[in-house]
């Protein structure tokens, strides 16, 4: 009874992921608050590679990241890609300390109710969704270790020329 | 090992595999969704929630402790977890 | 004084970097019974998993000073640890520490010389990190005059539930021999000796293995949950060639010392919950509480409340209260009734009845070096502990004369414990 129940737990541990995979799936639209002062949302970069990073300043491997961002976006800009940093804290003090020290010129955006990381349903800090210029959501990337941006790089190169 | 000693150690030690096994299982599984999603982990990822805050210290004073009572043992620390990677 | 078991197998527990030491069973050749189909399952099921991984410890140095000072003993020295990480998947720590002791305690001054005495302990312990799994192994050599100590400790620690959950597995073995020092030169009694060396005729071995469990759970956005199992038997040699057991007799003291004898094998018990709480000014508040028992019918258990407040941006405090009571060992007596009055006989007072308070409170200051870029975060701590012991079953024999072999008071000891250490993140 016992190994039973166990296999069927791992039967499932194999189906569920497969079913909740978003790859392919329309970008869900939001409308957040932006360093800038003014609402951004996804849909006035319709037509554009858009990249998502979730992110937050109590997070090593985010703060990592965001240099090795802000050279991606500094190089693709120009050929019809986004960046937008999703900050998830809900109170953004400290994001933005630390901006001041780590400046980066890509949008960064305030989710400080947590709306658009459940939509996106992340799973992991940091989060990358890049999006494609139909609008699909088209990498889903969970985490950061040094090498990672390579991957952005490949996938944003192959977007870019679509 | 004496006799003794390896039957008290068996009953225990199977629980403990049983329930080892059971989480090792279920944990590349996650049928169980998180309910404290990785961006809400600000006050965990806080240095101070940690559980290996001033180990050097902790483990002197466990040693302290050890060497002049009777009592040894279950004051291991890991990690928690902020949800990052 | 020398403690019953050895020093670096109780240092183990916590190794090298705050892990867990615990081990799947290898001393009893039993298996689950799992049927190889789930096996599979089970081996697919860890490979299979989601592409997240865990996180390696930071590299840091830490160098220390500590101190314990209290019922005529001292015992000082540096500790210092250095970690570090070599490529993504691999982190090394190697710790050096020493205690200097020295010693001219109740049990010393009853039935010995006062000593000094240093005690050096190296250890260098691997994590491995593979996705969600850490692999850690270490090594810890302890060494002072008469006792040498060898560790191993083994453990896997495994991230799941969206990394909510943390489960490890640890297991430790420790090969200890025990030697006795004699005196080589005659000297007054109460000084210490000129000439200390082994006794050639001296010569024991103990055997440890220990196995635990553990789970730190996230509860809520604010709570922390750790659990802690640890299960170990001791096998040889586990009494003090120093000490011994007093026994009612006429004349003289009215007592007399003989040679205290423990039984050859121990299995102990520990169990502890501890839970961290978030509070809103931002503070930390921690209460732990750990269940002991052994087949020496020692049942210690250990309360301990902590309060953690940053304060003025670079300031942190920690306040600390520890109650730990016990009951003492079944063959435990503070004076028995004659001679081989049973099969086992124990005075130690590590094995006696008593109730122990430890106040503490530490002071930490973070601290920027410019001139070393590398460094991105340091700090100063300094920590104080008072500790009290109230023993309810061990007497002070020094005052026999006084009031009677058996009618002395009850023993209590003040202790002062001091650290003071440096740690640089790099």
């Amino acid at each position: 009874m016992r190994n039973r129940l166990l296999a069927l737990l791992a039967v499932l541990s194999v189906a569920l992921p497969a079913l909740a995979d978003p790859t392919g799936q329309p970008a869900p639209q939001f409308t957040l608050g932006a360093r800038s002062g003014h609402d951004v949302s996804l849909a006035q970069y319709k037509g554009n590679v858009v990249m998502l990073n979730f992110w937050a300043s109590w997070c090593g491997p985010c703060r990592q990241e965001m240099p090795l961002l802000e050279n991606i976006y500094q190089k693709y800009n120009k050929l019809g890609f986004v960046l937008l940093g999703v900050n998830v804290e809900p109170d953004s003090n400290a994001a933005n300390d630390w901006l001041k020290a780590t400046p980066v010129s890509f949008p960064i955006l305030y989710d400080k109710e947590s709306k658009v990381s459940r939509l996106y349903d992340v799973e992991g800090m940091p989060s990358t969704v890049i999006i494609d210029r139909t609008g699909r959501v088209r990498v889903l990337h969970r985490g950061y270790k040094p090498g990672d941006e390579n991957e952005y790089l490949d996938s944003i190169r192959a977007l870019v020329r679509e | 090992m004496s006799h003794r000693s390896e039957r008290e150690c068996t009953p225990a030690l199977r629980a403990a595999l049983r329930l080892a096994a059971l989480a090792l299982l279920l944990a590349g599984c996650s049928p169980v969704q998180p309910w404290v999603k990785p961006y809400e982990r600000e006050h965990l990822a806080d240095p101070l929630m940690s559980l290996s805050r001033n180990s050097i210290s902790a483990t002197y004073l466990d040693h302290m402790f050890e060497t002049r009572e009777g009592s040894h043992g279950a004051t291991g620390a890991v990690g928690g977890g902020c949800g990052c990677n | 004084m020398r403690p019953a078991r050895s020093a670096a197998a109780a240092d183990a527990i916590d190794g090298v970097r705050g892990a867990r030491v615990t081990g799947v069973a290898s001393g009893t050749g039993r298996r689950p019974a799992l049927s190889p189909f789930t096996r599979t399952l089970l081996a697919l099921c860890i490979i299979a998993g989601p592409a997240l991984s865990g996180v390696l410890p930071e590299d840091e140095a830490d160098v220390m000073y500590h101190s314990y000072s209290g019922g005529g003993i001292t015992v000082e020295g540096p500790s210092v640890l250095i970690r570090k990480k070599v490529g993504d998947s691999l982190s090394f720590t190697g710790q050096y520490y020493e205690d200097m002791i020295s010693s001219a305690s109740i049990d010393v001054r009853l039935s010995a010389s006062p000593y000094h005495e240093i005690r050096k302990q190296e250890s260098i312990g691997a994590d491995y990190l593979h996705g969600k799994t850490t692999y850690s192994v270490g090594y810890i050599h302890s060494r002072e005059p008469d006792y040498n100590a060898d560790t191993t400790y083994y453990s896997v620690s495994q991230d799941m539930f969206g990394d909510l959950t943390t489960v490890t597995l640890g297991y430790k073995r420790a090969w200890d021999r025990i030697y006795r020092d004699i005196c080589n030169a005659p000297h007054p009694t109460g000084s210490f000796c000129p000439d200390i060396i082994n006794d050639p005729t001296f010569h024991q071995q103990a055997d440890h293995r220990g196995y635990s469990f553990g789970v730190s759970q996230i509860l809520t956005r604010n709570t922390l949950l750790d659990l802690n199992y640890e299960i170990n038997t001791d096998q040889g040699y586990l009494a003090n060639p120093y000490r011994e057991i007093r026994y009612l007799s006429p004349g003289g003291l009215g007592f007399t010392l003989a040679p205290q004898v423990y039984p050859n094998t121990r299995t102990s018990n520990a169990a502890s919950v501890l839970l961290k709480y978030y509070l809103p000014w931002r503070a930390v508040l921690s209460a732990q509480y750990r269940y002991y028992h052994d087949t020496w019918a020692v049942l210690g258990d250990t309360f301990q409340l902590g309060y953690t407040l940053p304060a003025w941006h670079r300031w942190v405090f920690d306040t600390s209260l520890r109650y730990y009571t016990q009951s003492h060992a079944s063959f435990y007596s503070d004076l028995f009734p004659r001679a081989d009055y049973q099969n086992y006989e124990a005075r130690d007072r590590e094995l006696a009845a008593f109730d122990s308070y430890t106040v503490g409170f530490g002071a930490e200051y973070q601290f920027d070096i410019p001139k070393v870029p590398w460094i991105h975060k340091s700090s100063a701590n300094v920590r104080v502990d008072r500790m009290f012991i109230d023993y309810s079953d061990y007497r002070n024999a020094l005052l026999a004369d006084i009031y009677g072999a058996g009618n002395e008071p009850l023993y209590h000891l003040d202790a002062t414990i001091f650290e003071a250490f440096i740690s640089v993140w790099f």
